[in-house]
């Protein structure tokens, strides 16, 4: 019997760019370059390598987001991913994380699965939260935040390195997993992997394919609201000192003078 | 005046500090009450009262520590149910967010994580988030339900306010679901004797400019000179210079300590994501271009095998 496994993957934009807020409060997606959230290639990368060792498996890659997610969805497939699904529609702006929860689910749910996939958190929202939402909707047991994980005879197994302790999980599948950036280097495409990616299937799904009611989601369905944003104001220059033999004592001195010492 | 429910973050019935500094900020939105789950849950009572805590809940069973997260949903929504609260206070560690965010979806309303600050709102609290590698500074409010709110630690001063604090055993029958996820086993991890990373007043962190596992132990001798808590970035991380809990960033820890010393770090995006609102920034560098300097109160352009020890010898002098 085949594995299916579904990935979650968000498109955001880069982190590096210069991120703000449009006029909505929503993120500003047009300035700044989007790509494949770095957090989710740990995820493609695990289930990838579980696809490897099982005996038949089906890697799905799903997103929720604009036109340009395809590009994110791409990016999967060109690692190795078989096929993608993109849930696209304009009532879509705007959704947090429970709305987003929701889409998920509902298209997890059509596509069908054994084992979902998630990034331990986006780089642009970074709540962290959209794994448990997801195993909370789905009904099935959230093995979350694994910097290892395997499956093995519809076992899920992994580690989870928490504040305190690092424990060892396991649950029956189906369930939802997660992976931290500890899990193991994510695979770069190859040119092969890049260009079969572009015969591979991406189906486009809207919210009525999903049951969902425009409602329900976007900033009309939002259970939080964004009142204000402001950029935090550039910190005034600092002191800076050349060491020329006394750059220590220079800094204690500084610290003492901010009571510190 | 309403009830606000905090649920407590301890480790055998110490109440961690970030538990603490959720009461101080409870208390402007209205009384709090705890929930306490898990071994030692009744232990916590007495801190708790200290800080303002009008009634405590608690309930130990073994499912806490053999389960994952669901069997504390299932308390803290028993709790929801018992106190009927006007939002609910979770600390925002991996597992609080978790916590917090499917108590808000069985209960119908939105969560708000990270937040850096809490105020009583006209229409309810208002949440202040940093985002955006904190970059921004942004006011958020939950706008259906009772809102779930997980605060960052280091948010608000610890303040003492006795209260009743009367101890409450709470009932709890698990969910279905409760033994989903069953914990197999566990490695305590072993103390340094130094602070904990995020609730330090100071840390102290180095990068791939330390250049080596045994060369950290001149970020440790700073640190301990200062009583501050040891950071690395994640090059060093990787490295295996330093264990992963230790890392600061978008991918480790975030801190916003009172002072924040960077060592061999150049300041990415990442890295500053993690430590960009600590209240003073002081960086050790031999590249003067690099993006650290950018954050800096005070900055030494130096290799750092110069200026830390003898930082280090003179901060021990100083002290005496
Ligand atoms: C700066 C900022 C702050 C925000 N604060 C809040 C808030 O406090 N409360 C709130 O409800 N919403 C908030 N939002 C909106 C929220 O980020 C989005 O709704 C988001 O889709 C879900 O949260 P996340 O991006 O933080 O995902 P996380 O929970 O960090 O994501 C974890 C994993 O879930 C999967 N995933 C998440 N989103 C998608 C997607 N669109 N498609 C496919 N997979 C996905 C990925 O595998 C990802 O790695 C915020 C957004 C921004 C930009
Ligand atoms: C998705 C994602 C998540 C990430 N998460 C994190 C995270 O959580 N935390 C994090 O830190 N990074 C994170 N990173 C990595 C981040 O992008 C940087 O690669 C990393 O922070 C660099 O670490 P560094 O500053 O120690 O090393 P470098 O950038 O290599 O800088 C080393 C610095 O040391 C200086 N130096 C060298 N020798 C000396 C000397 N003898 N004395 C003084 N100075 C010296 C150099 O001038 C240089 O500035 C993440 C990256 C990605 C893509």
């Amino acid at each position: 019997m085949s594995l299916r496994i579904v990935v979650t993957v968000k498109y955001v934009p880069d982190a590096t760019g210069d991120r703000h807020f449009a006029d909505d409060l929503t993120v500003d997606r047009d300035d700044v370059d989007g790509l494949l959230s770095e957090l989710d290639e740990y995820a493609v990368e695990q289930a990838l390598q579980i696809a490897e060792n099982a005996d038949d498996a089906e890697v799905t890659v799903l997103t929720i987001g604009p036109e340009d997610a395809k590009d994110a969805l791409r990016k999967a497939l060109s690692m190795g991913a078989d096929k993608a699904i993109h849930v696209e529609d304009d009532d879509l702006h705007g959704t947090d994380a429970i709305g987003t929860s929701l889409v998920l689910a509902k298209a997890i749910e059509k596509a069908g699965y054994d084992v979902v996939i998630s990034g331990m958190a986006s780089t642009d929202g970074t709540m962290g939260v959209v794994p448990a939402l997801v195993a909370e909707r789905l009904g099935v047991p959230q093995v979350t935040l694994l910097s290892e994980v395997s499956i093995e005879d519809g076992t899920v197994k992994g580690r989870r390195d928490g504040d305190a302790a690092s424990e060892q999980l396991e649950a029956s599948l189906p369930a939802v997993v997660s992976v931290t950036d500890q899990s193991g280097e994510a695979r770069y495409p190859s040119f092969k992997g890049i260009m079969a990616a572009k015969k591979k299937p991406v189906e486009s799904w809207d919210l009525s394919d999903l049951d969902i009611e425009a409602e329900e989601v976007g900033l009309e369905g939002a259970f939080t609201k964004v009142e204000a944003a402001a950029e935090r104001p550039a910190r005034t220059a600092g002191t800076i000192v050349k060491d020329e033999g006394e750059g220590g004592k220079q800094l204690a001195e500084f610290l003492a003078s901010q009571k510190f010492i | 005046m309403a009830e606000v429910l905090v649920y407590v973050d301890h480790v055998d019935g110490a109440v961690r500090k970030p538990t603490l500094e959720l009461l101080t900020l409870a208390r402007r939105v209205g009384e709090p009450v705890a929930l306490a789950v898990g071994n030692g849950a009744a232990d916590t009572a007495a801190a708790l009262a200290e800080h303002g805590a009008v009634k405590v809940l608690t309930h130990d069973a073994s499912e806490y520590g053999e389960y994952l997260v669901v069997p504390k949903v299932d308390a803290l929504q028993a709790a929801y149910e018992a106190v009927s609260p006007a939002a609910v206070l979770v600390p925002s560690s991996a597992e609080g967010k978790e916590i917090a965010a499917r108590l808000a979806l069985r209960i119908g309303s939105g969560v708000i994580t990270d937040a850096i600050d809490l105020e009583a709102g006209d229409e309810g609290p208002v949440a202040t988030q940093s985002v955006f590698a904190a970059s921004f500074t942004t006011k958020s409010r939950v706008i259906k339900g009772t809102p779930v709110i997980t605060v960052k630690p280091n948010s608000a001063a610890v303040e003492a306010a006795p209260a009743a604090g009367a101890v409450e055993a709470l009932s709890v029958s698990f969910s279905e679901k409760a033994t989903g996820t069953k914990i197999t086993g566990r490695t305590a991890r072993e103390s340094t004797g130094r602070p904990e990373l995020t609730e330090a007043a100071i840390v102290v962190s180095g990068g791939r400019g330390v250049n080596g596992a045994e060369n950290f132990s001149v970020i440790e001798a700073l640190a301990d000179s200062l009583g501050a808590a040891v950071g690395a970035s994640r090059a060093a991380v990787d490295a295996g210079w330093y264990p992963h809990t230790n890392q600061v960033g978008q991918t480790g820890k975030s801190v916003s300590p009172q002072l924040y010393i960077a060592n061999g770090i150049s300041g990415a995006i990442q890295h500053r994501a993690g430590m960009q609102t600590s209240k003073t920034i002081v960086a050790v560098n031999k590249d003067a271009e690099a993006p650290i300097f950018d954050l800096v109160d005070y900055g030494v352009v130096g290799d750092l095998f110069d200026v830390v020890p003898q930082l280090t010898e003179e901060i021990k002098t100083r002290k005496g």
